[in-house]
Order: structure tokens, then sequence, then C-alpha cells
């Protein structure tokens, strides 16, 4: 196994509030790693750090490195533009752009980097559709308004919006905690199916979920990696006292 | 016990009737003047519209016939021209303050915004005829253009700011983990969503300034021939023109000036149903 993504002291700021603290990391290349840990841990920050999300919000700040197959991408001279398209992102909330079809919210993210090719949008669009496992529900309604699908399929429209720009790794913020028992479950088997050729890291505050469709689990507490390892090892057999607690309900 | 429950209760109903009433007469009380207005100057102005109406020059006074045919034709002009200079400095300035405006100099742009929003308009009048009337020499439908733009701008300029603040950040930031770049995620995700916002913003300045006869009175002026320049020759416009023929004392040329009400009441129905119906979502770009 290779990692594909590996942190370096990574640490993130909210102004003079500290998030992340020296994180070292290491993400599996076609592999599912999932960040677990209670509300306000850093998980979210860790995350958005990975593409460079976090420094939109005025006042964040990041130090350290982020390698990606062997370059740094907060190093000189990188455009964190075409970071966000090699590792794309899923929301906790479905985020379908509100006044687009399906076929253009697929489509945005090729469309608006420049792809002219109307052929090739329309081929990468029914793939991304059916990689996502929503094609056959929405094949006959291309043109209906996004937002007018349910909540599951929102989400599953938003993983195929981001698999359309062709990533590489897919980087998701608690995507099934809006949505009901039936939804999570395609969402999480979407997942598994997704890892064969995707790198994924995967947020989330549910523990079966984590043990469920992880390879690789993180703990994280108060912006610092508790533990990380192996899933089955983690959740079976944790060494550190935080992660027994925390596996085992007394806080979080 | 229960009586006293059933007593408040039938307390509330009945002040949530009264309450439902008197907010039913409020409505009626404003739609009153409103309709009598619309009534007015629907019945007084059909009396002397016709196509002559439409298309003729006025004429001389004691003369019969005669239209407002060139006050039609300025008041696309004017209106033409102040949409050409408040539409892109007003738009781009919306965006600047939503997407760029967390810091001094947005600040200063939005208090002159709202400062101008609050003149007179008969100042941007006097502004313009000091600027453009004053260099050109001449009336023009440049200065009533540049006019009626000071007062479009800041109406333009805090619409589009509202509507894009009201798109939700999960878009943009969607958008942007897209890898789509800002200017584009701008132009293409944020302003799109915010559309609708944006066209009534732009509906409602243009109606403002077609309306408008106060800045216009010595920036276009008066004229009774088709306009032919638009730097040096007064030329008319509907509110000039109707508030000319309103304070006349010739009968026939008051009916005129109802007509020319009428007529700028249309034209504005018709920039609004028309904006909307042409700018209408089409859901799709499948068949780009």
């Amino acid at each position: 196994m290779s990692s594909k993504i590996e942190t370096k002291n990574l640490s993130a700021w909210f102004g003079e509030n500290q998030i992340l603290r020296d994180v070292n990391l290491k993400v599996e290349e076609n592999a599912v790693t999932a960040i677990i840990g209670p509300s306000g841990c850093g998980k979210s920050t860790f995350l958005r750090c990975l593409n460079r999300m976090h420094e939109l919000v005025p006042g964040a700040r990041v130090s350290g490195k982020v390698i990606l197959d062997g370059t740094d991408i907060y190093g000189d001279g990188v455009d964190p533009v075409l970071i966000r398209r090699k590792i794309g992102m899923v929301f906790q909330r479905p985020n379908p752009f509100p006044t687009m079809s399906i076929f253009d919210n697929v489509s945005a993210g090729l469309r608006l980097n420049g792809v002219k090719d109307k052929k090739r949008v329309r081929g990468i669009v029914e793939a991304s559709l059916k990689k996502a496992a929503l094609w056959e529900e929405v094949k006959e309604k291309l043109d209906a308004p996004g937002v007018a699908l349910s909540g599951g399929q929102q989400q599953r429209l938003c993983i195929a919006r981001a698999l359309a720009v062709e990533p590489e790794v897919i980087l998701m913020d608690e995507p099934a905690s809006s949505l009901d028992p039936v939804a999570t479950t395609k969402i999480e088997d979407l997942i598994l199916d997704l890892k064969k050729e995707y790198t994924i890291v995967i947020v989330t505050h549910n523990m079966q979920e984590a043990a469920r469709i992880s390879d690789y689990t993180a703990f994280i507490y108060l912006g610092k990696i508790i533990e990380f390892g192996p899933t089955s090892e983690l959740f079976e057999n944790p060494k550190e006292k935080q992660t027994q607690d925390y596996l085992r309900g007394v806080f979080g | 016990m229960k009586s006293d429950k059933l007593q408040g209760f039938g307390k509330r109903k009945a002040i949530d009737r009264l309450m439902t009433v008197l907010s039913f007469l409020c409505v009626l009380v404003a739609l009153v003047p409103l309709i009598s207005m619309l009534l007015t100057v629907v019945t007084k102005g059909v009396l002397a519209l016709n196509l002559d109406f439409l298309t003729q020059l006025p004429k001389a006074v004691g003369e019969s016939g005669g239209g407002f045919g060139n006050a039609i034709q300025g008041t696309f002009i004017v209106v033409g021209i102040a949409c050409l200079i408040s539409l892109p400095i007003g738009i781009f300035s919306g965006v600047f303050l939503s997407e760029y405006g967390a810091n001094s100099i947005a600040l200063g742009v939005r208090f002159i915004s709202d400062v101008l929003s609050g003149t007179p308009s008969i100042i941007a009048g006097i502004f313009s005829y000091t600027l453009v009337v004053k260099s050109f020499g001449s009336w023009s439908a440049l200065a009533g253009g540049f006019a009626l733009s000071l007062i479009m701008i800041p109406i333009i300029t805090r619409t589009v700011e509202e509507s894009l603040r009201l798109v939700p950040l999960e878009v943009r930031e969607a958008s942007l983990a897209l890898g789509i770049r800002r200017w584009r995620t701008i132009l293409n995700i944020v302003m799109i969503t915010a559309k609708a916002g944006i066209i009534t913003g732009i509906i409602l300045a243009t109606a403002r300034a077609s309306g408008e006869a106060a800045p216009l009175l010595f920036t276009s002026g008066f004229s009774n021939s088709w306009a032919s320049s638009l730097t040096n020759q007064p030329v008319s416009t509907l509110p000039v023109m109707i508030y000319t023929y309103a304070i006349s004392p010739f009968e026939d040329w008051r009916a005129k000036a109802w007509a020319g009400a009428l007529v700028l009441m249309i034209l504005i129905l018709i920039l609004n149903v028309g904006m909307r119906f042409a700018t209408k979502g089409k859901y799709s770009w499948r068949n780009f």
C-alpha cells in the first residue's frame, strides 16, 4: 500500500483560535480513511485543509505540509484551484446548485473549467451519475431541477458532481448525517464501491458508520490525532485510554 | 376551570379575528388610491390615445392632432443611455460589495451609494447640467441619460448586493470545491442563482428612471422635433412632455398629457413583463 496523502505537522487556526495541532497522518490510496471524534474536535477543519478550502474563511490560517503524490499542496506556486480539481469534496448538507437542472449540476464543474466538447461532457455526466448510483433514477428527467430530488438523491447528485471533474481523492464531511437510514445505506454502499477507483477520506460522528465502511480510522480529540490505525484494530483493541473512553461513549 | 380555559380561548380567537380584519382593511386602504389612480389614468388617457398620438410630432397650439411620437422615442433614447451607464457600474459595484466587501473601501462605497439613493432627483439634474450640458454647450439626450443613471446606480448596486448576499455560503463552497475559479463562481454560479433578484433590481431602477421628470427638465429638456443627435440637441421625454402639457391652459393638451401618462405606464408594464419573460430560467445547458 502506498500513501496518497500525507500530512506533516499540520496545524490550523481560525484567528487566534488553534483548531489543529501538529497533525501527522497518512491516507492510503484506494482505501477509506475515517476521521472520528467529538463535535468541535477539528475533524471538518482537518478535511478542509486537505483541499485548501480552510483558507477561504476570513482569518483562517494553516501551517505544516500536506503531501499529495509527493508534492506539498501548500508549497510555493501551487494553485489551490488545481488542487481542488484533484481532491473533490462532498458536504454535510446536500448542496446542489439551486437554479440548475440535474444535468447542469453534474456538468457545471466541467463546463466552468473550460471543457467545451459537448459529447465528452454528456459522456462524463452519464458516467458520473452511474458511478454515483443515481443514473437509473434520473435518466428520464435530466432537465428537472436538482433541488427537486429527495435529500438522499441530492447527496448522490453532489457526489456525481464531484466525480465529474475526475478527482483522485474524495473528501466527505459527514455525508450521511442529514439522511434517513435507507438513504444512508445507499451512500455507504456507494462509498465502498467508489474506493476501488478513488481515495476517500470521510469525517463522521457515527462510529458504527466508520466501523462499517472504513479501512483506517483516525481518532481526533482537541485538534490532535490521539490514535490512528486499521479500523478493526482501533475499534476492537484501542491502545489509548481516550480512544477507549470515546468508543465506550464516556464523552463526545 | 374548564370554562376559564374556554374563555381565554374565546378571547384569543376574538383578537385573532380583529387583527385579520384590521390587516384586511389596511390592504384595502392601500389599494384604493392605487386602483383609483390606475382607473383615472386609463379612462382619461384612452380618450386622446390613437395611432397618431404614438407616431406623430406635437402640433403647434390651436392645431388639432399631433402626438407624443418624439417623446416616446426620446424616452427610449434617454433611458437607454442611462441603462448603458448604470447597468455595468451598478452591477459591478453590487458584486464588489457582496463578494469583496469586507474592507474599508467597501464601507465608503456603501455609504456613498446610500447617500446617492437619498439625494433628491433634481440634484442629479443640476449635477448633470454643470457637468454635461455646460461642457457640450447644449441640452442633450446624453445629459438626460447621465442624470438618470445617477438615480439608477444606487438602486441597482443595492439590490444586486442584497440578492447576491442571499445566495448561501454552501453554494459558493460547492463551486469552489469543484476547482471552479472564483470569478467563474461569482459569474456563473452565484449570479445565476441570484438572477431573479438582480433582474428585479434592474427593472425597479429602470422603471423609476423612466418616470423621472425633474432631472430631465434642464438636461434633456423639451423639443418639438425628432431626436437626431445625442449630444447637441434637446430631446423630449414622456415625463417632461406630460409635465409641459399637463400645466398648459389648453383642454386638448391636458387630454394628451393623460394619454402620455397611460403610454408611460404601459411601457413600464411591458418592460417589467418582457424582462421577466426574456430572462426566464431555461433549465438546461444540455443542448448548449
